[in-house]
This record gives C-alpha cells, structure tokens and sequence, in this order.
C-alpha cells in the first residue's frame, strides 16, 4: 500500500539455513527459508515458541552467522556464501524482548547514544536531536529520568525513538511487548503505528499476540514449527491508518480465525515435542 | 502527557518530604540505640555486676571509657594524646596506600579478566590458586621479599584487598546482560565505546560491591599485618597493649577500629552512591531505596 513511497529497507531472504550445534547433534533452527519484505512494510512474524524466528531476526541483525543461503537489504547482500555472517550496523536496529536500554544512562542520552557512537553528530547536536525526537513521540518530561523510573510501557518508547534516531532502514523487533499487560500493549500498539505513518520505516515484527500481528502488520507470515520457513503468508487488507475500532471490526475476526487455525495447527506439533520457549 | 514538565521537580519535592517522615516514623534509630545499650549492658552486668569467672581479667567499661576521654590516661592512650592520633594515621595512612593501590589494579584486571576470554584462560587459573591462600600465610615471604616495616603490612594489606576487588569486578563484567553491547553494537559503537560506556558502568554495582568487601579485608589484613611487623598501628597498639596487660588500652584501639573501618565503608558507599544515581534512584522506585 503505502511502501510505495518508502525507497529503502526491502528485505529478502533467500534459502536461508540455520542449524545449532548445542552437543554435537546438529539442530535445524531455520530451514530453507524465503521470505521478502518490501520496503516499508510492516511485516509481522507469527509462529510456535521455539520455532526458531528469532534465529532468523538474528541473522538479519547479525548476530549469527547462516549456514545456507543469503540475506539482502535493498539488492545488497548482507550476508551469504561469501560472508556468512552480516555485519551489525544503524541500518537494522533490533529492539530487543526484555529490553535493552542502558540503566545508567538517562533516557535522553540513551536516545542521543546512536549517533554520537556512528559520529555523525556531536554529543550536544545529538541531545538536541534526542529531544525534538522525544518531543515529536509525546515522550517529553522524561528526558533526564533514567530508564529504571519510567513504566516499562514508556522505556519501550523511549527504544523504538533510540532506534529510529539513527535512520535504520528496517526496524527489527523481537517480541519487544511480550512481558506487558493488554492494556499496555495496545496504548503501545497505536504509538507504534503513529510513528510508522511519519516514517515508514520497514518493520520486521516477531510475536507471539495473533490480535497484535494482525492489527499492526500489512502482513502475517505464519511460521512452520521448527524447523522455521514460511507455513502461510497473510495480506491484511484491512485499510491503514488503522486504530483500535479495528478489532471489533467483522473483517478482522474472520483474518483472526484463519490466522489462528494456521498458527495452532503448527503450536500443537511444536507443543507436542515439547519446546522450549525461546 | 502534557504534565509532565512538573514531574522532576515534584517527585523531588515528595522524596524530601518522605523521607524527613521516614526518619522520624523510622524504628531503625531506636533499634540501633537499643542494640548498642543491650551490647554495653551485657559487659557491664557481667564484668562489674556479676563478675563472672572467666571475665575477671577482663577490662570493665567504665575503666575503658574513663581511660578513653581521660586527659591523663593510666596507659597512655586517649582521645587526648598525640600517640593516640598517630597510630589512628599510620594504619590509615597504610590503608589509603594499600586501597589506592589494590583498586587502581584490582578494577583493571578484573576488567580484562571479565571482557577478554584470551585473559580470562591465562590469567585466572593462577589467580583461582593464589586468592584462597590466607593472607597470614603470606607474611612470611612478605617480610623475606621486601625491606623494612612499612612495606610488608602495606603489601599484605594489599594483597587481600586486591584479590576482592578484581574477582567482584570479573564477575560484575559477567554478569552484564549481553543484550546491552549487542544493542550498542546496533546503534553503531566501536569495541572500545561499549568497553568505555556499556562495560564499565554496568559492572560498576559490582565493582562497588567488591571494593565494599575489600576494604573490610583490607583492614582486616591490617591488623593482622600490624601485630607482627611494624612500630606502629592500631594493630600494634593492639598487640603490645596485650603483652604488658593494658587491657583498656586494648579495647579502645578495638573499638577504634570498629569506628574508622565502618567510616571508610560508609565512604566507599556514598562514593558509590555518587557515581550510581541511575541505580540509587531505581532501587528507591522499586521500594528497596
């Protein structure tokens, strides 16, 4: 819909192969997996616990080498045959599950972190960005607070702005609600859809909230249980910019209902086997 | 969220104001008046009131506290003599040079030791043999190695002290949760910026803890340091005060002690404090201030 207009950030993933060592015997966390994102799309990922998405976040951030295949961001390999792992880089910034802010640094040098550390600003010149940023987010008034004071609500905030203020081109997001209430999540939901509508940035969304992955996401892709590669892909054609009135809506119980019989089919193979929550 | 230009200013205004409460409302005064009394009451009841056997030889609290304040002392030592002031320095003076010493490396090392896998395989098992060796076991080869007084009491002190230090640091490096350089690594931090700003703070609750415990082992080291070498100390004091039965004079050099090690914990934990705002103020939302 509106990727059209957004130049950068397209993801493909392309045979993508993971497989873990832990003792000796070889475990496949992503197996053979395609998937493209297009730029400026909010693509959300939905699968059993343990199905090996994050394996997969992580070789797009670079935390992980693959063992198969190759990642490109906007035609550019970041990693394949030839380097089997990406370089981590501003341009894929991951908020993470549990939340990494720094606790000893205030929100707002938390904020100015980035692009002192690239040294593309100076220390002043990023706390100032920091703050229009913080402004632009309604985070204003909690600029000199440390992290370890706000909710856990606002700190997640206060990440997505850290990353945002270094221009990424994608957005990777780890299930980064995953510990809040439903109340919370949804204040937080509709904060993250604002900011998108500004910036269009590209998301690439790990969850396990069915609710969240359709009313954030352009797409669900529902996830195999492990090994992990795309079971069924879900175009959301419920119109952006969306709010909250859309969960009531008919057309997104009927999504809800499919996405949950493609989702439970693969929980029950992952439950079954008895996967660790990951 | 349009309010929240008042928040700082106002969340300030109630911690004074709760915590003004809390120091009256507060047992804990009471209760450290009450164990100090309870602790006092118990040497006198047995040493004046009831004389029991084995506490004949023992020096009576109002005789130490008499001797203590006293302008012209039985033995020497009181509040009002320059001996007493000058023993109360040279064990400071050794504490300071051994404290000093051991955490400008003691920090370092465990850093390296916590940051550096390479470090960490060559250096730590030698480290894991040589820290359980008790510091009275050193004394010999201390006095063997270097000369004079002074240098085996401040490197045994030292040693004890070192060993706390760097061990609480590693493990405070270890203990850093992997998502914050992972994180900085993101936003685009060179290896140094995340030692310099992710390393380092984040191992400093525990570099605080380690120097907390240090300087307890420090004057512990100290002491017992000072009452085989040297010409002077609290530990001296202690040790001669013993040998030519000035047994008064043994309890003030012992509650001396007490008083000046707690004082430079104490000081160790505001430095801490200082340096830790982010922490202090967490811990005060989580209700554990």
């Amino acid at each position: 819909m509106s990727a059209d207009q957004v130049s950068r950030g397209a993801l493909s993933l392309d045979n993508v192969v993971k497989i873990y060592d832990p003792d000796g015997a070889s475990v496949m966390a992503v197996d053979h997996c395609s998937l493209q994102v297009e730029a400026g799309e909010i693509c959300m990922i939905v699968g059993p616990s343990g199905c090996g998405k994050t394996s997969l976040l992580n070789a797009i951030a670079g935390f992980h080498e693959i063992d198969g295949g190759s990642i490109r961001l906007d035609g550019q390999p970041l990693c394949g045959p030839a380097r089997r792992q990406a370089p981590i880089g501003p341009d894929r910034v991951v908020v993470f599950q549990n939340g990494a802010l720094f606790p000893w640094k205030s929100n707002l040098e938390n904020i100015a972190f980035g692009p002192v550390a690239q040294g593309w600003l100076s220390r002043a010149e990023a706390r100032e960005r920091a703050r229009v940023m913080m402004a632009e987010a309604g985070l204003a008034g909690y600029e000199d607070e440390y992290p370890g004071q706000v909710s856990s609500g606002l700190r997640r905030r206060v990440e997505i702005v850290r990353a945002l203020i270094n221009d990424p081109a994608v957005l990777l997001l780890d299930e980064p609600y995953r510990a809040l209430d439903a109340l919370t999540k949804s204040v937080l939901h509709e904060a993250l859809l604002e900011i998108y509508y500004k910036t269009r940035k590209t998301i690439f969304f790990i969850t396990h909230d069915l609710e969240e992955a359709i009313f954030l996401g352009h797409r669900v892709v529902v996830m195999t249980a492990r090994p992990c590669r795309p079971k069924r892909i879900f175009e959301i054609d419920i119109p952006h910019p969306r709010d909250y009135s859309v969960l009531t809506s008919k057309r997104f119980r009927e999504i809800a209902a499919e996405v949950a019989e493609a989702v439970n089919e693969e929980a029950l193979k992952s439950f079954v086997r008895g996967e660790k929550e990951g | 969220m349009t309010a929240n230009d008042a928040r700082p200013s106002l969340n300030r205004l109630a911690e004074t104001l709760s915590s003004l409460a809390e120091a009256f409302r507060c047992p804990a005064l009471y209760l450290a008046v009450l164990g100090y009394a309870l602790m006092l009451g118990f040497w006198y009841l047995t040493v004046q009131v009831l004389k029991l056997p084995r506490f004949a030889q023992m020096p009576a609290l109002t005789d130490v506290l008499k001797e203590w304040f006293s302008r012209d002392p039985a033995y020497g030592v009181s509040i009002f003599t320059r001996i007493y002031y000058q023993h109360i320095l040279v064990s400071l003076r050794r504490i300071g040079i051994a404290f000093a010493l051991a955490t400008s490396l003691g920090v370092p090392v465990g850093l390296m030791l916590g940051w550096s896998k390479t470090f960490r395989d060559y250096v730590f098992p030698l480290f894991e043999m040589l820290r359980p060796i008790p510091i009275l076991a050193w004394v010999p080869l201390a006095i063997i190695m270097l000369p004079g007084d002074e240098l085996p009491v401040v490197y045994l002190t030292f040693l004890a002290s070192f060993f706390a230090t760097a061990l609480n640091t590693m493990l405070g490096v270890r203990s850093i949760d992997p998502s914050y350089a992972l994180a900085a690594q993101c936003l685009g931090a060179s290896r140094w910026r995340i030692f310099a700003e992710v390393i380092v703070p984040g191992a400093l609750p525990f570099i605080f803890t380690g120097l907390q415990i240090s300087i307890g082992v420090a004057w512990f080291s100290l002491v017992a340091a000072e009452m085989i070498s040297g010409q002077f100390g609290l530990g001296y004091l202690i040790n001669t005060s013993y040998t030519t039965v000035q047994y008064p004079t043994l309890v003030i050099a012992m509650f001396t002690l007490g008083i000046i090690g707690f004082s430079t914990s104490a000081l160790v934990r505001r430095v801490g404090e200082a340096l830790m705002t982010w922490r202090t103020r967490q811990l005060a939302m989580d209700g554990r201030g």
